[in-house]
Parts: C-alpha cells; sequence; structure tokens
C-alpha cells in the first residue's frame, strides 16, 4: 500500500503532532528495557576504556595549600541519626572500632587510637560531587592498602564494601571499590582534614577517600571495611547505596 | 535516515535548474549521526547542569565560591549582571527547587541525574568515534581543503562583511556561487568540527576524575575542573545557537532541497540572483 502525502500535509501533520509525541516518544525510548541496556553497555564501554587508557597507578593531582577551598561544603548525611554512633561521638569515639572482615584471613577490630598510630598518608585533593561542584581539602589518614595487607585479604576477594553508619530513610549507607582502587596508595581511610581530626559533618571517625571517582563514593562514617568476592549480596547488589536507589554508576570515575 | 517521498516541483515550472551532486556519503551519514549524538547530549547535558546550575572558574568550585554564572529562581545572573527570564528559565515544576533548564528541554524529561549521565557519556561514543573518523577521511578525501577551508580571498574583510550583510537581508547565493559553501557557512562549519566539538570533548574529560589523574595536563590546559566545565557549558550554548541558526538558514533556503542534499547528496542550484551590483 502506498500512502501519497503531499509536502503540505506531511509538514502541518509533524507540526501538530510533533511537539506532544516527542516528549512522550522520549519518555517511551527512556523507559525502553534495550534502550537501558543499550546505556548501559555504552557506560560499560567508558569504564574499560578508561581503565585501559588510564595508568592504573597515576595519582590524582595533588594541590598546595593555596588551593584550598575556604569552606569546604557538606554533602549528604551530617549527622548519623544511629543513637549507638551519636553515643560514639559523644565519647570521642574511644570506644569505638573499626571492624575488617570478609574474605580476609585475620579479621581487625582497631580502635581510633591504633589507627592513628599506623602510618599516615597526608594529600590535598580536589573532591568532586557528581553534581558537578568541586572542593579542595587535605586528608590525612590510613593507606587502605596497608590495611588489607594486615588483615592478609584472601585471593577470593574481588571488592572492598565500606558498610557506614548513616543512613537514608532506614536504608544504611554503603560504598565500594574494585581492589585496583583499594590498593591505590592515594586511597586512604582519614581520619584527618584540613589538619583536624575529622568532624562528624565530615563522617567521622573515619571516611573514606577514593581520589581517582567522584564524591558518592567517598564514604563518611565508616564502621567496617569487608572483603567479598561479588557485590551482589550487598544492599540491592549494584554496591552502593546510590547505585541501588537512584541507578547512579557503580563506576565513579567519570 | 527513511527518505520521505515528496512531490516534485510542479510541472508548469520553468525548466529544471541542474542538480549537483554536493555532500558526500562520509558527510551525510556523519551529519545525521553527530546531529543525533549533539542533540541527545546537549539536552542530557541540561539536566546534568540542573543539578547544580551555577559555573565557578578556577581549582575548586561549590558553593560557599563565586560563581560567575548562577540559574536561579526566575533570573540568570552573569557576573552581577541579573537578567529576568520571562518563565523560560528557573522555573519551579513540582520539584522543591527550580529547574535551571525546564523539563520539556532535557533529557530524562524529568529530573534523573544519573539517567542524564548514562545517556551523555553513552552518546560520547558517537559524538567521537565518528567523528575522528570523519575529520581524518574529510582532510584524506580533501573536504577540509575544497570544501571547508576558506579563501584568501573569502577571509578579506570585505567580502566577509558582504557575506554578513547578505545572510541579514537573507540574500542566498544562488546559481554558480551556490555550488559552493559561501565563507559565513565554512568558518562556522570548521568552528564546530575543529574547535567547538573538540572543546567539548576536551573538557569534558577534564571532568572525569580518573582522566585528571592519568592526564594531568589537561587541569593544566583549562586552569581546572570547576573552569573546564564552564568552557564545557559555554561551547554547548555555542553549539545550541549553531543548531538554531543552521535549521533557520536551512528553512529559508529552502528545506526540501537541503534536506535532499543531506540525504540523497543530491542538490537543486537555486535561480541566479539578481544582482543589484
Amino acid at each position: 500500500m502506498t500512502v501519497r502525502l503531499s509536502r503540505r500535509g506531511l509538514i502541518s501533520a509533524i507540526g501538530a503532532g510533533g511537539g506532544g509525541l516527542l516528549l512522550a516518544g522520549c519518555d517511551r525510548i527512556n523507559a525502553n528495557p534495550g534502550v537501558r541496556k543499550l546505556l548501559a553497555a555504552g557506560n560499560d564501554l567508558t569504564f574499560r576504556a578508561q581503565r585501559l587508557v588510564t595508568d592504573r597507578a597515576a595519582l590524582a593531582t595533588e594541590y598546595g595549600a593555596a588551593d584550598m577551598s575556604p569552606v569546604f561544603r557538606t554533602n549528604g548525611n551530617t549527622l548519623p541519626s544511629s543513637l549507638a554512633y551519636q553515643a560514639h561521638a559523644a565519647a570521642g569515639f574511644a570506644d569505638w572500632r573499626l571492624i575488617i572482615d570478609g574474605l580476609v584471613e585475620q579479621p581487625l577490630a582497631l580502635s581510633l587510637a591504633q589507627i592513628r598510630a599506623l602510618p599516615r598518608r597526608t594529600q590535598i585533593t580536589r573532591h568532586d560531587c557528581v553534581e558537578g561542584w568541586s572542593a579542595i581539602g587535605q586528608w590525612t589518614g590510613l593507606p587502605l592498602g596497608l590495611l588489607l595487607k594486615a588483615a592478609r585479604l584472601s585471593p577470593r576477594a574481588r571488592y572492598i564494601v565500606f558498610h557506614c553508619a548513616d543512613d537514608f530513610g532506614g536504608v544504611p549507607y554503603y560504598e565500594s571499590v574494585d581492589l585496583i582502587d583499594a590498593f591505590h596508595p592515594q586511597t586512604i581511610l582519614a581520619w584527618g582534614m584540613n589538619g583536624h581530626p575529622l568532624s562528624v559533618p565530615h563522617g567521622a571517625p573515619l571516611r573514606l577517600r577514593v581520589e581517582r571517582q567522584l564524591g558518592y563514593k567517598q564514604a563518611k562514617y565508616v564502621m567496617r571495611v569487608e572483603a567479598v568476592a561479588s557485590l551482589s549480596d550487598i544492599g540491592a547488589g549494584k554496591g552502593g547505596y546510590w547505585e541501588d536507589a537512584a541507578g547512579y554508576q557503580w563506576y565513579a570515575g567519570i | 535516515m527513511a527518505s520521505i517521498p515528496v512531490e516534485e516541483s510542479p510541472p508548469s515550472a520553468p525548466e529544471p535548474r541542474p542538480l549537483i551532486y554536493r555532500q558526500r556519503l562520509s558527510t551525510r551519514i556523519w551529519h545525521w549521526v553527530n546531529a543525533l549524538a549533539v542533540i541527545v547530549m546537549l539536552m542530557s547535558g541540561l539536566m546534568i547542569f540542573n543539578a547544580h546550575p551555577m559555573l565557578y572558574w578556577g581549582q575548586h568550585g561549590a558553593n560557599h565560591d563565586w560563581a560567575w554564572f548562577a540559574i536561579g529562581a526566575g533570573h540568570v545572573r552573569i557576573g552581577s549582571l541579573v537578567l529576568p527570564t520571562f518563565g523560560l528559565l528557573g522555573v519551579k515544576e513540582g520539584m522543591g527547587f527550580p529547574l535551571a533548564f525546564p523539563s520539556w528541554m532535557t533529557i530524562p524529561s524529568h529530573y534523573d541525574l544519573a539517567g542524564a549521565r548514562e545517556w551523555h557519556f553513552a552518546l560520547a561514543w558517537l559524538l567521537v568515534a565518528p567523528g575522528l573518523i570523519y575529520w581524518a577521511w574529510s582532510f584524506a578525501n580533501g573536504h577540509v581543503r575544497h570544501d571547508l577551508a576558506p579563501s584568501r580571498h573569502e577571509l578579506r574583510p570585505a567580502s566577509l562583511w558582504r557575506d554578513i550583510k547578505d545572510h541579514a537581508r537573507l540574500r542566498f547565493h544562488g546559481g554558480e556561487e551556490a555550488r559552493r559553501y559561501n565563507p559565513l557557512q565554512k568558518l562556522s562549519y570548521l568552528a564546530v568540527l575543529f574547535v567547538l566539538l573538540p572543546l567539548l570533548v576536551l573538557t569534558g574529560l577534564t571532568m572525569s576524575p580518573q582522566i585528571d589523574a592519568a592526564w594531568p595536563w589537561l587541569l593544566g590546559l583549562f586552569g581546572g575542573r570547576p573552569s573546564a566545565r564552564s568552557i564545557h557549558f559555554i561551547c554547548a550554548m555555542l553549539i545550541g545557537i549553531f543548531i538554531v541558526i543552521h535549521i533557520l538558514m536551512v528553512l529559508l533556503a529552502g528545506p526540501v532541497n537541503g534536506l535532499r542534499s543531506m540525504i540523497t547528496g543530491w542538490y537543486r542550484l537555486p535561480p541566479e540572483r539578481e544582482e543589484e551590483a
């Protein structure tokens, strides 16, 4: 069957229906599972391409003191609602312990004093929020790689999961990194910021710094470090609170 | 692109002017692939911008720093100049905060930063991969040299000024002159192909913390991530302006002829313009 369309008829038809159809069509395309799969494949390609062309050991730029943000804004939770956490905070985290468990041969429970006595790294780095702002601050903490070596990571471990004291609507925050970032020299569990002990709004007692990824990876209020073989059994399985709750990419190096 | 059967000019028209083969296959394919990539990236980019509708300059930039550009409720601020938006930008749409760019301009058409980032980064492959091939191909087959590079004569201020006046009066070249792009066309296509698109890609890469670690020279080149983000936004706006003018020119100069040449390659030379010397 052939439908003959005059030029004028075609243009007016497009004009009349086009606007509304376009918007509804965009929503339909956006929700289409095949399209979602294609987009996910594109983002997976970006992750792989970045890992391919960038040096795994490349260090994030470290800035001078003059480049630091005069005010480093807070984001996300600024005071965990957990009563147990608040009691620890009130006591200066004196009886608090960081748990290291999962696929490790030597599970550990370390006090804040013990962690501070271990080797430290201080770095002035840029914090990039997924929303688009950037702040520069100084972080001091224990290199995560040292901790994982002390706990004797099992060869089956593939990811390191950070369980946090804060929550969103009762769902606890968590994040995860792979072993490339876990053993990166700038990946630290920070207990100091800008020359002071880490404050509660910025994630006391410990905040993860993964300097080559976006802000939502920089988990605050870290209570437990767990080594796992797969992320599928943690939370909703996507490797982090925002990944599960809002579809953010697990790989936040972009 | 499916081509649409369109009725040709009525038989009573004077003898048909010659069809010339104006657009190579590589140009036609790249044009449409790139149009898709650029439009989706522009619309998803507006959604990403909505997450933090402020721009900064330098190494750091967040709420406590001075933003040289911001879109707020019903206004746009550039430096200290505050302009009204007449309900177009910075409008509350049911969310608790005003959307810098309204939802009809964005992909997805509701506030979804994660979704917009997926679109933006997936489509970036469609921008960069065909773009690089087209670049290389256009140098190899002489497209840049023969069709895009303006001649020394065309670059003279007097001839540029004449072309600007012609465009302003909507006097489009006809006859033999219309075989080639006019000087402003050449310059704008060169600017998009060799200035705006590369700048957009490089500043986009500079916003990736992983790429910054691997290629810190990008931060040096643009003077910091917030600066790169500002340049990215400015170039995106310029691309948006280019698209509007480009479509307007196609509509004014003959949309059917223009579309046919970008779909099939064949372009009917417009009649000679009556010249007033």
